[in-house]
């Protein structure tokens, strides 16, 4: 019989709508980086470094990308005749059919996949962080504690802890309380979004709470394992950690990478990160190229100036171009002359040659203030813009645009365009 | 194409300087992310083929572990594969490949086992895109029995290569297999197309006559007997089994346009895929007119070199002209000139190399 002692179960069907245009084609975890990983790279080779090795992946967001990017799980050593990666995308049933309602829900709706291995815990992961964490280390102290749910928690400052879910302990590490966003916060302990479940324990509470609406792991399973049990426990983490779920902090975690040597180092050997990636030839810095404070993907080609700024693959900057303080996703091309400062540019775009990108003042947006909120212009994939023209910041650009959309060349501060036109 | 592919991986060299103590010619570094094996093993792929072994013997373990798996070249398991054929004991024999011939007899088997009509031998050396498709249609259309790949000669060293003459047919009519001094138009890329049956029979009588060389054994003896047709390609081929060549073709690959055709335009040269992070650049780096491969880290100045993987370059140094293989490490205040830098070296802080650009160093 099949025996798996855990399983992980990794929530990727959320849009992440605060990263805007970055999101529109695709699910969250399927957005790129570090020039070359994207963001659920990061939740899936810590599965791998932990031994953790059959992983469920419920997608239901925009998923081709993250379909062909997890494909059947090759880069991770995820391809097992037992167990290894399947991806759980929602499906028909012959009486009530529904789409993933919420966290919990999702979950609920895999009992039989998760029943197939029998397993005697169960590891809830979300594909929108980034960090390295040994899951076999919180299995030990979850064994150990005899709790029924175990919640890894890390310390945050305490004036971001009314940000957070805070999770009030006693001396042993028995959580005792739980505060969603508190003004007055008890402790500085949040929750990462990261469980492991008795997998009883979890089936019993899925079931219980099988009706409830938009069922989800913080506001329903765990108050209820709490209130049934009193066994939960946290598990405190005290490595590296960031939720990139919106634009300013995808930004400034990218800029990190950057530094002479970064808090989160992709170039030690331990714990390495694996992803999907076809074969490149190296990066190409041309005789007239001056990249400094920057990191460069397999395959580009650079004649211009980048500064502190993360390239994926196969992007060119041409001759006489400036890229400052900037992500460019994989295939972008940026024209001889072009400007860029303080932007994203998502897969594929292409920057006309002598275009100004992040130029001027910060103005509120016109768009979505909740998620154009910094001085950053965002591109969307397989966007076109066109040669000459000036682009403020606080701008957001989605689709294949013509000199039409900018009146007068421009397209001010805290501005956008979306097209619904075929992409490049 | 319905052909089976052989590739020809099994040896040394001594013109490497010492780069190929360690690995098999045919898993030299190429281009900062690639192995020579793959130029034929992607042609191959490229072209179709299905089944393709490769023939090892010298120093065979690099060669082994970046043949890990067919799917990087795009090769199925089931139908057709990726086969490593080593030397091996077996009742009837005990002895290593004695030459390429030997290589294929003491494989005979597996030839014969296949289905193919065609089989492709290939050396694992060269750096070139072919398209092979076109080598068999040719090969059909003129009526060649066998069919050798030529370039040009064009200055190339006639003691290091096969120097041939043809007729008007493009039919072999003397072959100078490293001759100096010898004459002719073109000299052999080491790549074969012939009909599988054919090849077991021209195999069979070279073991009967305790022949162990393709070429001398196999083609230059039966000129007369069967058609044997060069095939001329064009474009870019090198065969990198000098120190000088090896570091020719790499300095080579700096060139865009070249770079395009064999790792950008379909149908492109693959390899194993690593999984380090993207090439970074320091505060104070000046690179140009430079490869960096994935994983490394460039603190100095790096100008017309080729980095290939995980490599390193401290504050205050200076590459030119260089190509540093993988996880090579320089560190503070060094200058290097016209050096192959042998993987995993270390450079000490203040060491200054500097080679001559016609015979260049090997840091080994």
């Amino acid at each position: 019989m099949v025996k798996k002692e855990m399983i992980a179960m990794l929530l990727a069907g959320g849009q992440g709508s605060r990263l805007g245009v970055l999101t529109q084609g695709m699910a969250k975890p399927a957005v790129a980086f570090g020039g070359k990983y994207c963001i659920i790279d990061f939740p899936l080779s810590n599965c791998v470094n932990s031994d953790v090795d059959t992983v469920g992946v419920l997608t239901q967001y925009q998923p081709l990308q993250l379909n062909t990017h997890i494909g059947i799980g090759i880069p991770w050593d995820l391809d097992k005749q037992v167990g290894g990666v399947t991806i759980l995308p929602p499906y028909e049933k012959s009486g009530d059919s529904e789409w993933y309602t919420g966290t919990a829900n999702a979950i609920y709706q895999n009992l039989t996949f998760m029943d197939s291995y029998n397993p005697d815990y169960v590891l809830i992961l979300s594909g929108d962080h980034i960090y390295k964490m040994d899951y076999g280390e919180m299995l030990e102290q979850h064994k150990r504690s005899g709790a029924e749910a175990t919640i890894a928690v890390m310390p945050v400052d305490w004036e971001e802890a009314h940000r957070y879910g805070i999770m009030v302990t006693d001396g042993n590490g028995k959580i005792t309380e739980f505060e969603e966003k508190p003004a007055n916060p008890k402790s500085n302990l949040a929750s990462m979004g990261i469980y492991i479940f008795n997998y009883q324990t979890l089936r019993r509470a899925l079931k219980e709470l099988e009706h409830v609406p938009g069922c989800d792991f913080g506001m329903h399973v765990i108050p209820y394992v709490f209130r049934e049990t009193d066994k939960v426990y946290s598990y405190e983490f005290n490595g590296y950690w960031k939720d990139v779920g919106t634009l300013t902090t995808y930004w400034e975690t990218n800029m990190e990478l950057t530094s002479l040597v970064p808090d989160f180092n992709l170039y030690e050997e331990f714990w390495q990160i694996y992803t999907s990636a076809e074969s490149h030839a190296p990066a190409y810095l041309g005789a007239d190229a001056q990249v400094t404070h920057a990191i460069i993907g397999d395959g580009s080609e650079i004649h211009g100036r980048v500064k502190r700024s993360v390239l994926g693959s196969n992007v060119i900057v041409g001759a006489g171009a400036k890229v400052i303080d900037s992500i460019l996703m994989n295939g972008v091309v940026i024209e001889e002359g072009a400007v860029v400062r303080k932007a994203i540019i998502a897969e594929n775009t292409v920057v006309g040659k002598n275009s100004r990108i992040g130029e001027g003042t910060f103005e509120q947006s016109r768009l979505d203030p909740k998620v154009y909120n910094s001085d950053l212009a965002v591109i969307g994939a397989g966007s076109v813009i066109p040669e000459g023209v000036t682009i403020g910041k606080n701008t957001a650009i989605s689709g294949v645009t013509g000199p039409e959309d900018y009146p007068e060349g421009n397209l001010i501060s805290g501005g956008y365009i979306l097209k619904k036109e075929e992409k490049r | 194409m319905k052909a089976v592919g052989i590739i020809l991986a099994g040896g040394g060299s001594e013109r490497m300087k010492g780069l190929a103590d360690i690995r098999a010619v045919a898993a030299m570094p190429v281009a900062g992310a690639y192995r020579a094996v793959d130029f034929a093993l992607s042609n191959m792929a490229n072209a179709r083929i299905n089944a393709v072994a490769v023939i090892t013997q010298y120093s065979s373990r690099s060669l082994n572990e970046h043949l890990n798996s067919p799917s990087w070249w795009g090769f199925g398991r089931k139908q057709g594969g990726l086969y490593l054929l080593n030397p091996t004991i077996t009742p009837d024999s005990t002895n290593w490949f004695r030459g390429t011939a030997d290589a294929l007899i003491q494989n005979l088997d597996f030839i014969k086992e296949r289905h193919e009509p065609y089989v492709v031998i290939a050396s694992g050396d060269g750096v070139y895109k072919l398209d092979l498709d076109d080598v068999l249609a040719k090969h059909v259309e003129s009526g060649a029995q066998i069919s050798v790949v030529c370039k040009e000669k064009n200055g190339l060293e006639a003691g290091r290569f096969g120097v041939i003459e043809t007729d008007a047919e493009k039919r072999i009519i003397a072959w100078h297999e490293k001759e100096e001094g010898a004459e002719g138009e073109l000299v052999n890329c080491g790549i074969y197309l012939i009909r599988r049956l054919r090849l077991i029979r021209l195999l069979e009588e070279c073991k009967r006559q305790d022949n162990y060389d393709f070429v001398r054994d196999v083609l230059v003896k039966n000129l007369e007997n069967e058609r044997i047709k060069a095939y001329v390609m064009d474009g870019y081929w090198k065969n990198i089994a000098s120190a000088q060549s090896y570091f020719e073709c790499n300095m080579d690959m700096l060139d865009p346009a070249l770079r395009r055709k064999f790792f950008y335009d379909h149908p492109k040269i693959s390899t194993k895929v690593d999984d380090f992070p993207p090439a970074k650049f320091n505060d104070n780096a000046k690179v140009s007119n430079a490869l960096a491969a994935g994983g490394t880290i460039v603190n100095g100045a790096v100008e017309n070199s080729v980095l290939f993987k995980k490599v390193y370059v401290g504050d205050g140094s200076s590459v030119k002209n260089c190509v540093l293989l993988n996880d090579v490490y320089v560190g503070d205040g060094v200058t290097l000139e016209n050096c192959i830098v042998e993987k995993k070296m270390k450079i000490e802080d203040g060491t200054c190399i500097i080679g001559d650009p016609n015979d260049v160093t090997v840091i080994a």
